[in-house]
């Protein structure tokens, strides 16, 4: 399996062995199997967007493995501000590092990058359409957790249409043998795109409005945050969004044993009695940001294989 | 017969016939196929078909139109038929198949794509199957059911 010099752009790029190899080299580094491995590499961490969480975890994956971190964190400080082309900025900075990892609010704009870059490129988020990164470290998490992705079942909770967290999430279960379960309101269902895609592809799913509408238990719920924005009415967001926030008695409806994820940051959608019990996982999951990224990162630069 | 009603309105000696254009998109195909500017053309529209009902017929004089050009017609005209002609005969006659990329055909409606922002020559990727072709942005990955609409 070729991943030297591979950019990674988008999930949809990559199939279930390639999505098991990197889980799996993740798991490796994790056990401490690749120590140093970056050595003497030079990451280029481009964010044209703001982003604290992301940026932090390319930048320590780097760092803490043995390698060095060049770039910006605001394309204010970037010559973007003097009106330089995207691809002539990546042609330049192509000649400073190892790697890009770039974070870019225009949609595509990592695949661009990728097309013009002499080395490889990992996007960390282009607007609403994909962050790779971020799904590899949630498959990553619940292959952790259960020591498989096939045979679970997994929910997504929250706002459905908007997050490209469950889209890009659900896609890629959609190549295991996992059942979907989707609890949103109405208004912010799982696009029907993605919902012909996993009918198309045989993939086991059921939409509910309600947490207490699932059928069976939940192995994994993943919860997104709704947000005031996507509502005219504020009161009308206070009640749908009251009835999505996730505490015991909506776990113990879905069987009291399912493992919770949220790709934070989350405001007041999981309630706090749930942070100390067995089911709350969010926290690891965004600490598997980091080896998650180092498997990614030595292995398209060819230090890790 | 089809061909001789075409024949009627303007036989041609050496060029190519394109039937079978769905009406009264005659104009839009010859705008899709560039060949504005490229010799004498017949423009014939809202021709009687068993087939289609109502069809345009474009022909080109003395240019004998590749595949790969005639292609890109399969979003707005698929059942459009292809003749080349030589000596006052055809020689040739094809259907229009459809690629399974589109490269400069199609503008990509989503404002945030980086197609809009950018210099950059448009790929799209063929998703469903005639006769409900789908594309999907090669750059922003949005999935378009009517592609037809995004011919430029």
């Amino acid at each position: 399996m070729e991943f030297n010099q591979r950019s990674i752009i988008s999930i949809r790029d990559f199939s279930r062995e390639e999505i098991e190899f990197v889980v799996g080299k993740a798991l490796e580094v994790k056990q401490g199997r690749w120590h140093d491995a970056l050595s003497g590499k030079v990451l280029a961490s481009l964010f044209f967007e703001p982003s604290t969480r992301t940026r932090l975890s390319f930048d320590a994956a780097m760092v803490s493995m043995g390698g060095r971190v060049v770039g910006f964190a605001d394309a204010g400080v970037s010559s973007t501000k003097k009106g330089e082309s995207l691809a002539d900025t990546i042609r330049t900075v192509t000649g400073y590092c190892d790697v890009i990892a770039m974070r870019h609010p225009v949609e595509g704009a990592a695949r661009l990058a990728s097309e013009v870059a002499g080395v490889p490129v990992i996007n960390a988020g282009d607007g609403a359409n994909q962050h790779p990164t971020q799904t590899f470290l949630d498959l990553f998490t619940i292959h952790e957790e259960f020591g498989r992705l096939d045979g679970l079942k997994v929910g997504m909770l929250g706002d459905l249409k908007y997050g490209r967290t469950v889209h890009s999430l659900a896609k890629a279960l959609s190549l295991f043998e996992v059942e979907q379960v989707f609890i949103s309101p109405p208004s912010l269902r799982m696009p029907e795109g993605i919902i012909e895609e996993l009918r198309q592809g045989g993939t086991a799913f059921q939409e509910v409005e309600e947490i207490d509408q699932v059928q069976g238990a939940l192995d994994v719920l993943y919860v997104t945050r709704i947000q005031k924005e996507r509502f005219a009415d504020f009161q009308e967001y206070e009640r749908v969004a009251g009835a999505y926030r996730l505490g015991h008695r909506e776990l113990s409806a879905l069987g009291g044993q399912c493992r919770v994820m949220h790709p934070l940051p989350r405001v007041d959608e999981i309630k706090p009695e749930v942070d100390s019990g067995g089911n709350a996982i969010y926290f690891r999951q965004a600490h598997n940001g980091i080896p998650t990224r180092q498997a990614l990162l030595g292995l398209v630069t060819g230090t890790i294989s | 017969m089809t061909e001789d009603r075409a024949r009627k309105v303007y036989a041609i000696d050496r060029g190519t016939v394109i039937d079978h254009i769905p009406s009264p998109l005659a104009l839009k195909v010859v705008e899709i196929l560039g060949v504005k500017q490229e010799g004498i053309l017949t423009i014939g529209i809202n021709f009687k078909s068993a087939k289609l009902g109502s069809k345009d017929i474009v022909k080109v004089e003395n240019l004998k139109l590749t595949e790969s050009v005639t292609d890109r017609l399969a979003l707005v005209a698929p059942t459009a038929t292809i003749n080349i002609i030589e000596q006052g005969r055809v020689v040739e006659k094809r259907p229009i198949h459809i690629p399974r990329e589109f490269h400069g055909l199609l503008r990509c409606p989503n404002p945030k794509c980086i197609t809009n922002v950018e210099e950059v020559t448009t790929v799209f990727h063929l998703e469903g199957e005639p006769p409900h072709p789908a594309v999907r942005c090669h750059y922003c990955e949005r999935l378009y059911k009517n592609p037809g609409e995004l011919v430029e």
